[in-house]
């Protein structure tokens, strides 16, 4: 029977069990209780942080869906809506790192597919220990080439995406995952599972005993027995998604089904129980009839396995032979496997016997939802303060140090193993703050971008919360593109510690409050908890996805400077905020101070600044100063040139060489004009207040920065660029 | 003039959609679908093998591709003399088809490989690279993880007394270095074509660089030559 050692397999608390024999009126056996672990873990269920994501504003204008279902749905005009949500995959990929990103690619992808959006789009935010480890390295590597496994073969590009280094997760990496699809506004479909008597359909892929537990694991932090768990994760087939994908794609296209939903996390359970909760209706399977890919499967395994590559379909009853017809054709398995029923029951049946039996609604809506206790850390006051430091004596070589820092340093070595170029509307600007991709048949295009500065957030929640935001729309002003949604991944450590809980509930105020400012909807995303390895939790990590829209994409805008002699105009003003910046964690070893602050209101008056004057072709081009400050802003835009044009900059600020150089004040841009478009564009910005100043131009074949008299940076674009482009190849080299 | 192109769908294809778009929406050309499981080329003039992950390239690169029923059809058009290309894996079906000589190898850093390259054309007298001048620097993706080429001495011998080298990595001035020759193919060979000079192998995508937007038209070259082929 049930006993306290299984309810600590499973996760759950005692109170919890009691409140499942009360909802359901007896003591739920084996498989029933598998079920209940499944779907009221914090994975599935939120429990823990669905009373804090309520202050995230989800309504707009061109919201057809928000947060719920497999993905946020925008209208995007022209018949058309973009589908798209960012998710997780930490846990797994520590555990496994191939299989764990790829099976990530895979799982999101299926989110965005099953409401009958072709996906056209894929990023990943990832973020590793440092590369001084051989672990962390192989870490890196296997997730990487994971993601490049499944996203190159199934044929989706992976343009973009951003990669951060800190210690906190030597032990917890995080592998983020955005997907984004196009879908015609009339044929959306949702997991629905209405009309007693239709057919319930598994199609894909057999079922094995891959992933059992994947969920609950995700819901709990990480002992010493990691090596235990490498079963917990599923292996991916992109093959066999891709066979998926067209076979789904083509029969959402007619009219012949009711809804579908895909086994992604808590496979059969979750799909089933979710289909029935959103239509109030009940489901019965059985399980007999389930293609199996191993034998002797228990009805346990089968319920809870995590086999990828399978869908739950509701078909109409009397389309069901057009159905299978199809997923004939691409040689999948479309089995009817039961239907639907009235009354609210999951009823699923096994050798001819009943095996589960159990109301819908205790298992998807009656789970507990817990108000966790709040306590400001212990940290934030010595971790806030951050001492005098000096100035280097040398700043072109701290300039290097910085460029050839990992975080900062070119990601070319990840770019060029994924497959960027597929479906031929990836608009070409390497190195571009955002991806932008063209869609077809239209003058549009969309432009996406992942955000998220996790020692920010560490030192000041608020604050980092509100800065993913408004950096993600800057990346986007830069191209050209106008935020219009937006898809959030929040990884933090265990919600049980008070300590996290008030991370937490501070990042998304901070959220709110610049997702409120840009106007711009929450459509949905992902909370990923239990960050936590031997105890350690990782820093807070927000990850924005943020959505844009680039009405003419022949005004598509990039960082690379254009021509000789073009102006170079900073829009913002450079402070003196050294707290948290890349340049004192890099250079003077610490993880200290405020992190910069924001005004979030100057924030958005720089970036509809920095859009009208793209939209009046006065910009040549625009690059968003972040980590690394305002020096390494300057040389991106260098190095990504044509002609690898070098720049002389004098700066007159009256504040410390190193905040002028490093510091990473927000709200700020760097432009190039032509010379002629200079004053047009200064006297816009005083008309809009917005600070607009002249601070060099472009030119020759070095990276010249002056301080007041002081020239500080005095270097061949040749060599800053060899630094920034070989620090990540040079530390995978084989040798 | 107007061509008719035969795109071929294996499970697992990926560029299909994208060189139908290439020779379709930016060409102007007719260009149509061709399924791996029926035996119709539907009187086309030339077949291509697109990009992708046939049979999600289990076992080896394009080597189950070789064996669906509809490549029956593409050797007897080929052997007739009808013009077959093939883009990347289309490249690999054709190795392991036999209608080319050689075989591929993983790319010499054991990576995938998605980035601009710089093509010479050594052979400017096939129906694919008709339009370029000798020696002329293409610029056009590429995207793979096997296309290191490889064949025994006395093949490669064959191959460049037959003329068979039609596009070797090169850098942006046509120069052949251990450095541009970025997946460590024999000879740096990027495309290859028979000996009758009908069927053309490429890892290289042109029809991902057949528009502005996407970085370069070089592409467009290959795609013209065949449409303004005279035989």
């Amino acid at each position: 029977m049930i006993d306290r050692k299984i309810l600590e397999e499973h996760n759950l608390t005692l109170d919890e069990y009691e409140k499942i024999v009360e909802l359901i009126g007896k003591e739920p056996n084996i498989t029933e209780l598998g079920i209940f672990s499944l779907m009221w873990s914090e994975h599935c269920s939120y429990k823990s942080s669905t009373i804090h994501l309520k202050h995230l504003p989800v309504e707009g204008e061109n919201v057809i869906q928000g947060p719920g279902e497999n993905a946020g749905i925008i209208d995007i005009g022209d018949g058309l809506a973009a589908v798209f949500k960012i998710e997780s995959h930490n846990h797994p990929s520590f555990i496994e790192p191939y299989q764990g990103a790829a099976t990530g690619v895979g799982g999101i992808l299926r989110d965005i597919f099953t409401m009958g959006a072709r996906p056209i789009v894929l990023q990943d935010s990832l973020r590793f220990g440092p590369l001084s480890t051989a672990k962390n390295k192989s870490v890196m590597e296997g997730v990487v080439s994971g993601i490049s496994g499944y996203g190159n073969s199934i044929g989706i590009p992976t343009v973009g995406g951003d990669v951060y280094f800190n210690d906190c997760y030597s032990l917890n990496p995080l592998v983020n995952v955005f997907a984004l699809g196009i879908v015609k506004k009339d044929s959306i479909f949702y997991a629905k599972a209405e009309g007693t008597g239709n057919p319930v359909l598994y199609v894909g892929a057999k079922t094995g005993r891959d992933g059992i537990h994947g969920a609950t694991m995700a819901s709990a932090e990480f002992g010493e027995d990691l090596e235990h768990k490498r079963p917990n994760v599923q292996v991916g087939d992109p093959f066999m998604e891709k066979l998926l994908l067209e076979a789904c794609l083509e029969v959402t296209a007619k009219d012949l089904i009711v809804g579908i939903q895909d086994m992604g996390a808590a496979g059969l359970t979750c799909s089933t129980t979710e289909m029935a909760s959103k239509s109030g209706t009940g489901i019965e399977i059985d399980l007999d009839r389930v293609p199996q890919r191993e034998e002797g499967m228990t009805p346990y395994e089968m319920m809870l396995s995590e086999s990828q590559e399978r869908m739950l379909i509701v078909a109409k009853k009397d389309k069901v032979k057009e159905v299978q017809e199809i997923f004939l054709k691409w040689d999948l398995d479309a089995v009817i496997i039961g239907q639907v029923t009235k009354g609210g029951r999951l009823k699923v049946s096994f050798e001819g016997k009943t095996v589960v039996d159990l109301p819908v609604k205790a298992v998807i809506d009656l789970c507990p939802v817990y108000e966790r206790e709040i306590q400001i850390p212990s940290y934030l006051e010595s971790a806030t303060q951050l001492e005098p430091l000096p100035q280097p004596e040398n700043f072109n070589q701290a300039f290097i140090k910085l460029l050839s820092s990992p975080t900062i340093a070119e990601k070319e070595w990840v770019r060029r193993q994924y497959d960027h170029m597929v479906q031929v509307n990836t608009a070409f600007f390497p190195g571009a703050d955002a991806s932008v991709i063209r869609i077809k048949d239209t003058n549009k295009a969309l432009a996406v971008t992942l955000d998220g500065n996790s020692l920010y957030s560490y030192l000041d929640p608020e604050t980092g919360g509100q800065i993913a935001v408004a950096e993600a729309c800057r990346n986007l002003a830069c191209v050209g593109a106008r935020p219009i949604g937006v898809t959030n991944c929040l990884n933090f450590g265990n919600p049980e510690k008070p300590e996290i809980m008030w991370q937490f509930q501070e990042t998304i105020k901070g959220i709110a409050q610049g997702c409120r400012t840009f106007g711009i909807p929450v459509t949905g995303g992902n909370v990923s908890f239990y960050n936590d390895t031997e105890g350690i939790s990782i820093y807070p990590t927000p990850v924005l996805g943020i959505v844009g829209m680039v009405d003419d994409i022949k005004q598509i805008t990039g960082p690379a400077f254009k021509e000789e002699g073009d102006i170079l105009i900073l829009l913002g003003e450079n402070k003196e905020e050294l707290g948290a910046s890349e340049y004192v964690k890099t250079i003077h070893q610490k993880e200290k101070g405020m992190p910069p602050q924001i005004d979030l209101e100057e924030e958005k008056r720089i970036h509809d600044f920095c859009l009208e004057i793209i939209s009046l072709g006065l910009v040549e081009s625009a690059h968003d100063v972040s980590e690394g400050g305002l020096a390494c802003c300057l040389a991106e835009s260098s190095f990504l040139s044509d002609k690898k044009t070098g720049l002389s900059v004098n700066l007159r600020d009256g504040i410390r060489s190193d905040a002028v150089l490093f510091g990473e004040t927000q709200s700020r841009i760097v432009i190039t004009s032509k010379n002629q478009n200079k004053q047009k564009i200064l006297e816009l910005a005083k008309n809009k207040q917005v600070k607009a100043a002249v601070i060099g131009k472009t030119g020759g074949d070095r990276i010249v920065i002056s301080h007041g008299d002081a020239k500080l940076i005095d270097i061949p674009v040749d060599e800053a660029l060899k630094a920034w482009r070989n620090a990540i190849p040079e530390i995978f080299a084989i040798k | 003039m107007k061509l008719k192109f035969g795109v071929v769908i294996f499970p697992g294809s990926n560029c299909d959609y994208d060189t139908l778009y290439a020779l379709k929406d930016v060409l102007n050309q007719d260009a149509i679908f061709l399924w791996h499981k029926e035996h119709n080329l539907k009187n086309v003039d030339c077949v291509i093998l697109p990009g992708g992950f046939s049979y999600g390239d289990y076992l080896r690169s394009g080597s189950i591709a070789a064996f669906s029923p509809l490549m029956q059809e593409v050797k007897e058009f080929a052997l007739r003399g009808g013009l077959v290309l093939g883009i990347c894996n289309g490249f690999q079906v054709l190795l392991e088809l036999g209608l080319l000589p050689g075989a591929m190898l993983r790319n010499k850093n054991l990576k995938f490989l998605c980035q601009f390259v710089h093509l010479r054309v050594d052979n400017e007298a096939t129906p694919f690279t008709y339009k370029a001048k000798k020696g002329q620097v293409l610029k056009i993706p590429i995207a793979h993880y096997d296309g290191n080429f490889f064949s025994p001495p006395d093949t490669i011998q064959e191959i460049k007394i037959n003329n068979q080298i039609v596009l070797r990595y090169s850098d942006a001035r046509g120069q052949l270095s251990e450095e541009a020759n970025v997946n460590g193919s024999l000879e740096s060979i990027a495309g290859l074509i028979n000996s009758a000079g009908n069927i053309m192998g490429m890892m290289p995508h042109p029809e991902r660089a057949s528009e502005a937007l996407l970085g370069s038209e070089d592409g467009r070259i290959i795609f013209e030559s065949i449409i303004n082929w005279k035989g």
